[in-house]
């Protein structure tokens, strides 16, 4: 089972995506926005990053692309969670190097078999 | 797996109403015309997370609605759209609706659909007129799916090319883990090409330079196998075609059987191949804003250990003066001689060193407990903004609010009760204090009215103040007015100060129109109700032409009070210290007797009213001559009144238990306490003892 960072601004989401993978079996580690996700990362090593897109501080696609910025993120999978109405956020999200995406909302199935998916 | 998702609504419900203040708050910051994109941003943000929470819990009218003011806040923040003043009330009418709603999930009440879909229909109607040009995004419709499904039928498997681009690595896609998902949806198999291969000596060994070829059989559709892709899009060459159209792909000699493990020479480190974790310390995860991280603990817990910590003061209090006791016993012992009983006479010594301390950490204790309840009193100025901001476009008036002192901390219960006495003392201030632009500049005065909120702590107590510069009380006018109601009489010789506060008088009203903005003079004498229910009062000052200023005064907390003890009869009692002014002896002198038996003293440039206590407890009362008897004199509604008692004690903090709850309503108490000796000594409620007063009065004048 991986290690994985969640990052989400909104409390309920992160105690909902933590929940469920914890009860998946997997280690989850939170954070409340890019920048404490990315300060996260760098003392830590984790096998996924789940992260929001709109988010205080540092967004999403910005996190994201520093994080692909560093040695030990170059291949982690990185998920991006966004809503239904922003392809461009798919697409910025890819951009910067994200492995895929999770539409909101989603529900702890589809979050598992996402994860399973980066997993393998 | 099946888990319930209702054990995360209280944590959304609680970031939805703190992204609705947020929002409110943000949306009143917004400059009309030049809107600050930073602004626009916050507020969009707290829109797409309660749409998103909203979406995740189950709470669709809550997800939709917000998913067209997040529509509009998106034009705005692109520049589509302007900021304009009827798009932001909107916008602001439309975060009550919001507030609404999720009050009414949270309670598992109905909403007002009707006023919801008002509402809705406003900000549509606002998102295709004018011109923005994501106008017809509906709402929250299903994601639209454009890929037309090939007939499922009779097909019986796909032959996928999937030649990834050299960077498909880098985005963390893993082809091994897109064939695991594959054979998950059928039976797959997989030949590897290798001609894209690199010389060991060239290429990158993080590029990915191989392709395969699949074979995908089962009843799988090609949105399934699309889907597989989906991420990799951008990152390959990819043909999916229908076994059955082009004929069966013979398997091949080469065929490698999934899961298939990419030949050594080009892949890069798996990604699980990562360093075990460090024991690293991970920064708190919880914050959001620099505060102190908080536990939710329910309200009853905490009265509870309050409760107990005021039986802990009591039992402290009884041990107090066992200590003095002690002492004394300890001082004779000593001086009797014998080496037995100096050594007896060391013990008691440590017992009341030991005693003291215990008073010490008791008082502490009781302090942190209480601090446990005290919360910043901005829970109650952050209503004001919005307020102000509607009063003031409702009355066509123009007013700045400053606010100062919004940390300053008081008890919970205050807080909650305290609300909306300030709300109608701000309504009141823009409706009859603040005037019109033209009136003000006329009297020479800045166009806009300034609203200053203030609260501070002044010994003991929370200081309020609400003070508008408008045109203040016109005294003429409310003397007039309390004289036609038969509040007072012409001949009353009021002082300014009394005059001013016949405002607080049942019934009074002077605004020439009754307005729909502070009612119809109903109004503040139930204000000056809810303030002296929690144990507090309210006066104004005011100064015609220059504005009004209206002080409560609070005390900290509703459980523990600051109290003079004073002694009656046989009985003690506990006078607030809050209603005290002074205490004094009285002078002969100084005494009037006017209209049948009232009597009034002289105090300074002052007359005041002398209440005999035990007259008002209907006590033998053989002191006809009051002379060099003790009076405490009292602020009762912003006038003073001095009150007779038969001796002063010690000032003391007494933990208040309620007479309502206990026993039952007393008019000339408001609760009861437990002293040191353990004797029950009941708490005055000086408004009480007035009015008992004057009671009495008015049935000896008319006998007279």
């Amino acid at each position: 089972m991986a290690r994985i960072l969640v990052v989400d601004d909104s409390a309920s989401m992160r105690q909902m995506v933590t929940f469920t993978l914890k009860g998946d079996g997997h280690d989850v580690v939170e954070a409340g926005d890019g920048v404490e996700a990315l300060a996260c990362a760098k003392v830590d090593t984790f096998q996924v990053v789940i992260t929001d897109v709109n988010m205080p501080n540092m967004d999403g696609i910005t996190l994201t692309r520093e994080l692909r910025g560093l040695p030990n993120y170059r291949f982690i999978p990185i998920l991006t969670l966004t809503t239904e109405a922003s392809t461009e956020k798919k697409m910025a999200g890819k951009a910067a190097g994200a492995t895929g995406w999770l539409v909101k909302p989603f529900n702890p199935d589809q979050l598992l078999a996402t994860v399973k998916k980066v997993l393998g | 797996m099946s888990i319930d998702m209702s054990q995360f609504h209280e944590a959304f419900f609680e970031e939805s109403f703190e992204g609705l203040e947020i929002m409110e708050s943000e949306l009143l910051d917004l400059d009309v015309g030049a809107g600050d994109v930073e602004i626009i941003n916050t507020i969009f943000r707290a829109a797409h997370s309660i749409k998103g929470g909203a979406g995740t819990f189950g709470f669709m009218n809550v997800s939709e609605f917000t998913h067209v003011m997040e529509t509009l806040l998106d034009e705005m923040r692109d520049g589509s759209r302007g900021v304009t003043q009827f798009a932001v009330d909107s916008l602001l009418q439309s975060v009550d609706v919001l507030r609404t709603m999720l009050e009414a999930a949270r309670d598992k009440t109905d909403v007002d659909e009707e006023m919801v879909a008002e509402r809705y229909a406003t900000l549509e109607a606002i998102l295709k007129n004018e011109g923005g040009e994501a106008a017809d995004a509906p709402a929250s419709s299903a994601p639209t799916q454009e890929e037309v499904s090939t007939a499922p039928g009779n097909n019986s498997g796909w032959k996928i090319d999937f030649v990834p681009h050299p960077d498909l690595l880098m985005t963390g896609n893993n082809p091994v883990h897109m064939f695991k998902a594959l054979q998950e949806i059928g039976e797959l198999s997989a030949v590897v090409n290798l001609d894209k291969l690199q010389p060991f000596t060239e290429g990158s060994p993080e590029d990915l330079y191989l392709a395969w070829e699949l074979t995908l059989t089962g009843s799988a559709t090609k949105e399934d196998v699309l889907e597989v892709f989906e991420w990799v899009e951008d990152e390959c060459d990819l043909s999916v075609a229908s076994l059955d159209g082009e004929g069966k792909a013979a398997p091949e000699p080469e065929v490698v059987a999934a899961p298939v493990v990419p030949a050594a020479a080009s892949v890069a480190p798996a990604p699980v191949a990562a360093t075990p974790a460090k024991k690293a310390k991970i920064e708190s995860k919880q914050k959001k804003t620099p505060e102190a991280t908080s536990i939710r603990v329910g309200i009853d817990k905490v009265d509870e250990i309050i409760n107990l910590v005021g039986e802990l003061v009591i039992t402290q209090s009884m041990l107090d003066q066992a200590g003095d006791d002690l002492e004394a016993l300890a001082d004779s012992v000593s001086s009797d001689g014998g080496e037995t009983q100096k050594a007896n006479a060391e013990i008691l010594l440590r017992l009341s060193k030991g005693l003291a301390q215990l008073e010490r950490n008791t008082r502490e204790l009781q302090e942190g407990v209480m601090r446990i309840r005290m919360l910043p009193i901005s829970f109650v100025f952050s209503r004001m903004p919005r307020l102000v901001h509607d009063l003031s476009s409702k009355l066509s008036k123009k007013i700045e609010l400053v606010v100062s002192g919004e940390e300053t901390e008081l008890d919970k219960t205050v807080m909650e009760n305290i609300g909306d006495p300030m709300v109608h003392l701000v309504r009141n201030a823009l409706d009859h204090g603040v005037e019109t632009p033209d009136i003000r500049v006329a009297a020479g005065k800045p166009e806009t009215g300034t609203l200053n909120l203030n609260a501070f702590h002044q010994g003991g107590n929370i200081i309020i103040e609400i003070k508008d510069d408008g045109a203040g009380i016109n005294k003429a006018k409310v003397l007039a007015k309390a004289v036609e109601k038969g509040l007072v009489s012409e001949d009353d010789n009021l002082s300014d100060h009394e005059i001013n506060n016949l405002i607080f008088a049942p019934g009074f009203s002077t605004a020439d129109v009754v307005s729909d903005v502070s009612g119809r003079g109903v109004g503040m004498d139930v204000v000056k109700t809810s303030i002296a229910k929690l144990g507090g009062t309210v006066s104004v000052s005011s100064e015609e032409g220059k504005g009004s200023t209206f002080t409560i005064r609070l005390p900290l907390t509703l459980a523990i009070l600051d109290g003079q003890l004073v002694t009656v009869g046989s009985e003690s009692y506990v006078i607030p210290l809050i209603a005290i002014i002074e205490s004094l002896q009285v002078d002969r002198k100084r005494i009037n007797q006017v209209a049948g038996k009232a009597e009034v003293y002289k105090l300074r440039e002052h007359y005041i009213p002398i209440i005999r206590s035990r007259e008002v407890f209907g006590l033998e009362d053989d002191t006809r001559d009051l002379h060099d008897s003790l009076m405490v004199v009292v602020e009762v509604e912003g006038a003073p009144a001095g009150i007779i008692v038969d001796d002063l004690q010690g000032q003391q903090q007494v933990v208040i238990k309620s007479l309502e709850t206990n026993y039952r309503k007393v008019e000339t108490m408001s609760g009861a306490t437990i002293l040191g000796d353990g004797t029950v000594a009941l708490i005055w409620d000086v408004n009480g003892m007035v009015n008992v007063h004057k009671r009495k009065l008015n049935r000896n004048t008319t006998r007279a």
